[in-house]
């Protein structure tokens, strides 16, 4: 027995050591790209957190002692930051709507129904995703101006959606394609309807990629600025964007960071949150077993 | 209580797809029909003109003297069970096989009633609260299987259901296939391209190829009477030896021997002669009609050893021998000898069977 087991000793120590050493790397890499991709954001928050003093002293505090509410306080009491979340959501949530509502059934149809010129369709659809959008700016400008959507909510929600449709087609499309068109066949042979079968089958099954689309079409729109900034001048009816970028002091040396921070972190939070909200919805269902895997 | 009768059945996709041709058939109760045929053929093609997931471009579905060409699927009262099992993942087990009932407004006491009947029968009890995901291959195999079985419909359609399985479980779920469709007084037709599937678990074997039948009989006949070249070539393995001989006065040329032609008439210039390897033995002094040949290859199945072997004088012509192993034989040549009622003869141009009374053409 022991003899037999003599040779297999030395090999389980490297082994132990490879693994090890393996690890230590591995742990290097992960924490020096969260250290990359966190740092700006600790920042922002922990320059938020910060008093006045702390922000403008020279050496820079890395690591502060004194944490204030004051900059939250500033921007919620002093300016309307809760109605530029209002508005920022309600576009944001109207365009992702309209974009599913719209683009869910369009790319239902491309990726079922054997339309006739169905290539073209999706090469015009790529093309749309692949025109820089600062080129359609003008042309949107001056139709905004034409029909008179100045300071209306329309005017950020009917670009945004139009500006989504194209990715959630696509996504939606490849996501069809992807469901077993048995499914589909088992439940006419059960006896759906078509409408049945798509809201009692098909539609609880597209949930995830649903979410997902959701959630890449409201981030694109809480995030837009350029044309928020030039469809909206009216105060009451701003969003966050735009809102951050114009809180400034009056002069350079009155820069307000920690407000600017604040807002940031502010505007950023309900994206955050989303995402961690849906995120096993997102991984979950897509792999669960309709058919053999 | 039913009967299935498809006529003249054709489905044209575009003038070159044209997967399903010309099929007629009948299907009674209690009968096992299976569609067998490569990959291609339009297996599925009828299959889903029979659920009418698809809408023939010609002929006519009737199940029970009714014609059913027209109505959906919903409305045919037809259970099928597909190759990917096709569960609803979103649903339990239970949900699973009582939603076809439910449509159909079948009162939620009979349903649980005849959901408890099924799963005892397929061994599902503790199961019925998972979801599809939860299962084993095999489990979802029998899942989809009791979903059908449930619908206690008028026709069941099976499309290859045992090829997700792997083999051992394969051979275990047919043997339970056999039993559950026998106890079923309800015609079934079930769809593979695997022989073995079709020749243990049917009643009725359909051979098709490129959206044609090219024979309906019992397996048995299938595989002692196959209608034409393609039939004899695809049903049984090893393959059947398929040699295209010159003719000779009465006799096919083989190498340097001849092999008697049956019949009177006068034999065509040439022929194809067809014999199973497993029909090819090994010579008796008793034989009057034997061939030598040299043995280029030997391929181990365990039971058997399969020569291929070249016929003295032909040295295009190889012919396969399937022996016991235990019969001794000298590596390099061996003698064998073709059963003359073992022999199959096809019209070289068609492919047609010909007949050992005349060498015509069966129809
Ligand atoms: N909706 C369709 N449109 C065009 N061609 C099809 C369609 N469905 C099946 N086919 C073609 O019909 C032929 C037969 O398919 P199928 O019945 O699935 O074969 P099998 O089940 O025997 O393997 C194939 O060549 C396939 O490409
Ligand atoms: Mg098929």
């Amino acid at each position: 027995m022991s003899t037999a087991q003599l040779p297999a000793e030395p090999r389980t120590q490297t082994d132990k050591s490879s693994i090890s050493w393996r690890r230590i790397l591995w742990i290097t890499a992960i924490v020096l790209t969260v250290i990359f991709s966190l740092a700006p954001i600790l920042w922002q928050v922990l320059t938020s957190f910060k008093t006045n003093a702390d922000i403008e002293a020279v050496p820079t505090v890395y690591l502060p002692t004194r944490f204030t509410l004051q900059h939250y306080i500033e921007i919620f009491a002093r300016r309307p930051f809760a109605n530029y979340m209002f508005n920022s959501g309600f576009v944001a949530v109207t365009s992702t709507l309209l974009c599913l509502l719209l683009g869910t059934p369009a790319a239902y149809a491309l990726a079922r129904l054997r339309l006739p010129g169905e290539r073209i369709i999706l090469a015009i659809v790529l093309v749309v995703t692949l025109f820089p959008y600062i080129l359609l700016f003008l042309g949107l400008l001056e139709i905004v101006r034409a029909t008179g959507l100045a300071n209306n909510y329309l005017a950020l929600i009917i670009p945004y959606t139009a500006m989504n449709i194209p990715l959630t087609i696509l996504v939606m499309r490849s996501f069809f394609q992807q469901l077993p068109r048995d499914l589909e066949d088992s439940a006419k042979v059960d006896g759906y309807s078509t409408w049945k079968m798509l809201l009692h089958i098909l539609l609880p099954m597209t949930i995830p990629a649903l979410v997902t689309t959701g959630i890449l079409t409201f981030i694109a729109s809480w995030n837009e600025f350029l044309f928020a900034l030039t469809f909206i001048t009216r105060e009451s009816m701003k969003t966050i964007p735009v809102a951050v970028a114009q809180l400034s002091g009056t002069t350079v040396f009155e820069i307000p960071y920690g407000a600017q921070a604040a807002a940031t972190v502010v505007g950023t939070l309900p994206l955050v949150v989303l995402v961690l909200l849906f995120q096993r919805r997102i991984v979950q269902g897509l792999t669960s077993g309709a058919v053999k895997g | 209580m039913a009967k299935l009768e498809l006529s003249h059945l054709n489905k044209t996709y575009s003038p070159k797809i044209i997967p399903v041709k010309d099929v007629s058939l009948d299907v009674d109760d209690g009968e096992f029909l299976t569609l067998l045929g490569p990959s291609g053929c339009g297996k599925s093609t009828i299959l889903r003109l029979i659920a009418g997931l698809e809408q023939p471009t010609r002929g006519e579905i009737r199940i029970d003297g009714k014609n059913v060409t027209q109505h959906s699927p919903g409305d045919r009262n037809i259970a099928m069970v597909f190759q990917s099992y096709a569960l609803y993942p979103h649903m339990t087990v239970y949900d699973n096989m009582a939603s076809g009932l439910k449509l159909k407004r079948v009162s939620s006491e009979e349903i649980r009633r005849r959901i408890e009947q099924v799963s005892l029968f397929l061994g599902l009890g503790n199961l019925m609260q998972r979801k599809p995901g939860q299962l084993s291959g095999g489990q979802r195999q029998r899942v989809a299987l009791g979903r059908a079985l449930v619908r206690q419909p008028d026709v069941f359609l099976l499309d290859e259901p045992l090829s997700n399985l792997d083999a051992l479980l394969r051979e275990q779920v047919r043997a339970e296939l056999k039993q559950i469709f026998e106890s079923q007084n309800t015609p079934v037709v079930y769809v593979t391209h695997d022989q073995t599937e079709a020749m243990t678990l049917s009643t009725k074997v359909a051979v098709l190829s490129n959206g044609d039948l090219q024979q309906l009989d019992p397996p048995r006949r299938i595989y002692t009477h196959p209608a034409n070249r393609f039939v004899a070539g695809f049903v049984g393995s090893p393959q059947m030896n398929l040699l295209d001989l010159k003719c000779e006065g009465k006799f096919a040329i083989l190498g340097n021997y001849k092999i008697p032609l049956p019949g009177r008439m006068t034999p065509p210039p040439e022929i194809t002669l067809g014999v199973r390897p497993e029909h090819v033995r090994l010579a008796e002094p008793s034989d009057t009609h034997t061939l030598q040949g040299k043995v280029i290859l030997k391929e181990n199945l365990g039971m058997s050893d399969l020569l291929s072997v070249k016929v003295k004088g032909a040295e295009n012509q190889t012919l396969r021998a399937l022996l016991p192993s235990d019969r001794p034989w000298s590596a390099e040549e061996v003698t064998l000898a073709l059963p003359p009622d073992l022999i199959h003869w096809f019209d070289v141009e068609t492919g047609d069977r010909l007949t050992s009374e005349n060498l015509q053409p069966v129809y």
